[in-house]
């Protein structure tokens, strides 16, 4: 099919330094100009600007028409710099885009609010600005204040406005927005939970109405919901694009590589305080075949040693664990009671079948007479792969987080 | 007008165009059938680049809402409100009138002083608020150029546009005044529309070139208030050209705005038109317009990257 976006060789170059930095002045120019050939004799023919950054090289992509693709990517990495240019704010250096439709952009809610307008001046200038028609806006002017749920306040000035309020106002103006491509950057990253989930729903909506969306976040789990496909952006360069689950799972696994045993053998400069110290932290698989690898099917356990100062405290540990998109999977706390000073042992055994497969970090915390007296953070990250394609019918990713084989009784199985 | 009589008799749309019955069919295949042609490129445009009428027209709406937006916010919490926009000139009017017009004696070419002033003032208000407003418009809306695209030129020509509702209602208080003096209807009033629109495309010119220059150099907000004042005393306000030696009369049609003002009051007062002080205007300000939206088309690519 034909794409609604294609972008070939895209690149943006910046220049860093005080050359084209803001605010430089008139004086700051002249001289410049004065001092530029003087170094160019200085230096030879060497290029003069080397501080230079590419913050987008050689972006090449497309999009199909009602995809919702997820750009994903670490902080500074070019994704905002690509959306920039994606949506003509900025002019790309190299290369070309070509898009076969109408598009708006949303890199932030609310652009071109006015404080001193009311709520219903700022649905009507907000909507202009983000390139709605006027007689657009006056069909869905109803839409849009049922959907903030501010119509008490239609006609008080924004100022006054709560930031929760101002929020639920921009994004119901936004959420209004019928391009035929659609741009949007981190913004569901605010207001309260509930309007979050609100957003994501709308947001579901628009992916499911055929329209095509481009989606920047840093919510993972909200990308691997909306997005079909998913580009991620490392160091100004694509490194990935592909279906969302893979290329998620890989940005993760780069940004958190496997940490499956950690020793720090000397007691006095090992992490924690003078109350108790950790040593190491392993992760061992409990399988029959000495293969390393965690799977869904493979038993392993969790072993941490420590070193403890004091044998008249009542004392346990507590493990905590995470999915690497954040999501708390669960604790759990060893027996509670005086450990000898000196090197102690703590190992939790997990059962196979029991996590899905996804890759989780490992947190411990050591308590003393019921007081947390030290927590380590992100300890051990693991990935448990896919065992095996066997769940019956079923290809791709098994939902969940827990992936437990449970009893089913089927009486009337022919 | 050679064409037979064949051509009658199919239908008249397909002789008449047939490249537009091809995209009818196209339309009616693949329900999200999309264009032929990208409807937006985007890649790096080195140099000049042409102006894009169609673009702007496209944007035309938020034009009216950034102008409706200036007016609106101009006068809030305000407790005079758009009388300000009325003060401003009748004031000053009266400080000149009192000063040049009275103790100093400036003549006003037989019309009396006030209102020779107060014309001069108000199309001189007009300008220079256009262009101070407009001039500071593009750094004032950065949180706009980096956020959303639209064509950038609206920003400064919404800010023209916003001084031009403050012409308008302080116009009145030249109607008054005009017939407080006795001035009667002459048919050169016909002219005025065209010394309004004179004034908004010098306005324009200037304070988009201004505005572009003020993204890279902030100096711009500075000179501009300076360059402002002295640009007035420049102009034939407080007196008339005929109050200048010839010599000086001659170097002071470089000045655009010296025919333009001068215009405003041959179209009200009846008096003859000084047509080469005007057509030297309108070739300056057609020039300068021309250069300047060249000019901020050049520099626009960059606004977003350094505002």
């Amino acid at each position: 099919m034909k794409p609604i976006v294609r972008a070939t060789n895209l690149g943006k170059q910046y220049i860093i330094g005080t050359r084209d930095a803001a605010y430089d002045t008139l004086r700051e120019s002249i001289t410049q100009a004065v001092r530029a050939p003087l170094q160019r004799l200085k230096h030879g023919n060497g290029k003069r600007n080397t501080d230079t950054i590419w913050a987008l090289k050689d972006a090449s992509f497309d999009v199909q028409p009602g995809e919702v693709v997820g750009i994903i990517g670490s902080n500074g990495a070019g994704k905002s710099t690509l959306l920039k240019v994606l949506s003509r704010i900025t002019e790309p250096t190299t290369g070309r885009v070509e898009l076969y439709g109408r598009i708006a952009s949303l890199l932030e809610v609310g652009t071109g609010f006015h404080p001193e307008l009311t709520g219903r001046e700022n649905i009507y200038l907000n909507g202009a600005i983000l390139g709605m028609k006027k007689t657009e806006i006056d069909s869905k002017f109803d839409q849009i204040v049922d959907f903030s749920e501010l119509e008490k306040f239609l006609d008080t000035p924004v100022k006054r406005y709560s930031s929760g309020m101002y929020m639920r106002l921009a994004f119901a103006v936004a959420a209004h927005l019928e391009p035929e491509i659609l741009i949007v950057d981190e913004v569901l990253a605010v207001g309260d939970a509930q309007f979050q989930k609100k957003c994501l729903g709308k947001m579901s909506d628009v992916a499911t109405e055929g329209r095509t969306v481009l989606f920047v976040s840093h919510n993972m789990s909200a990308v691997k919901t909306l997005c079909n496909r998913t580009i991620w952006v490392d160091r100004g360069e694509i490194k990935e694009i592909g279906e969302t689950r893979q290329v998620v799972m890989d940005f993760l696994r780069g940004a958190s590589p496997n940490l499956v045993e950690q020793t720090w053998p000397d007691p006095a400069t090992a992490p924690g305080n003078e109350r108790i110290r950790i040593l190491s932290a392993r992760l061992q698989s409990l399988s029959e075949d000495e293969k390393q690898e965690i799977s869904s099917e493979t038993p392993f356990q969790l072993e941490f040693e420590f070193w403890n100062y004091s044998c008249d405290r009542e004392v346990n540990f507590t493990m905590h664990l995470f999915t690497i998109e954040g999501t708390y999977v669960l604790a759990t706390s060893s027996k509670v009671g005086p450990r000898q000073r000196g090197l102690i042992k703590e190992v939790i055994k997990i059962p196979a079948h029991f996590l899905n497969d996804g890759i989780y970090s490992v947190s411990i915390q050591a308590v003393e007479d019921g007081v947390s007296v030290y927590m380590h953070s992100q300890i051990l990250n693991f990935e448990v792969y896919d065992a095996e394609q066997a769940g019956g019918y079923f290809f791709g990713k098994w939902p969940g987080i827990v992936r437990p084989r449970l009893e089913w009784e089927s009486p009337n199985l022919i | 007008m050679g064409i037979s009589s064949t051509n009658n008799e199919t239908a008249p749309i397909s002789t008449a165009n047939p490249t537009r019955k091809r995209t009818l069919e196209n339309h009616q295949g693949p329900p999200e059938g999309l264009p032929e042609e990208p409807l937006v490129v985007i890649e790096p445009n080195g140099g000049w680049s042409a102006l894009d009428l169609r673009d702007l027209w496209a944007y035309r709406e938020l034009l009216y809402f950034l102008t409706w937006r200036d007016v609106k916010v101009r006068y809030k919490q305000t407790e005079l409100g758009i009388a300000w926009a009325i003060i401003q000139p009748l004031f000053t009017m009266l400080v000149f009138t009192l000063f040049f017009g009275r103790l100093a004696g400036v003549p006003s070419d037989n019309v009396p002083y006030p209102i020779f002033a107060f014309t001069g003032l108000l199309a001189w208000t007009f300008f220079s608020n256009a262009i101070t407003t407009s001039g500071n418009s593009l750094v004032g809306s950065a949180h706009l150029i980096t956020k959303v695209y639209f064509p950038r030129m609206i920003i400064p020509g919404a800010a023209v546009a916003a001084g031009l509702v403050d012409f308008a209602i302080a116009f009145v208080i030249l109607v008054l005044l005009m017939i407080y003096y006795g001035v009667g209807f002459t048919w050169s009033m016909l002219m005025f529309p065209v010394m309004v629109l004179l004034t908004t495309l010098l306005a324009l010119g200037t304070g988009m070139w201004l505005s572009a220059l003020n993204v890279k150099y902030r100096d711009v907000r500075f000179a501009l208030p300076f360059m402002v004042q002295l640009w007035m005393y420049l102009s034939p306000i407080i007196y008339p050209t005929s109050f200048l030696p010839a010599k000086l009369r001659s170097l002071l049609l470089l000045n655009p705005m010296t025919g333009i003002i001068e215009g405003y009051r041959s179209s009200l007062f009846g008096r003859p038109f000084n047509w080469i002080a005007l057509a030297v205007s309108a070739v300056i300000t057609l020039l300068l317009l021309i250069y300047s939206s060249y000019a901020f088309r050049r520099m626009e690519k960059s606004f977003a990257d350094i505002v």
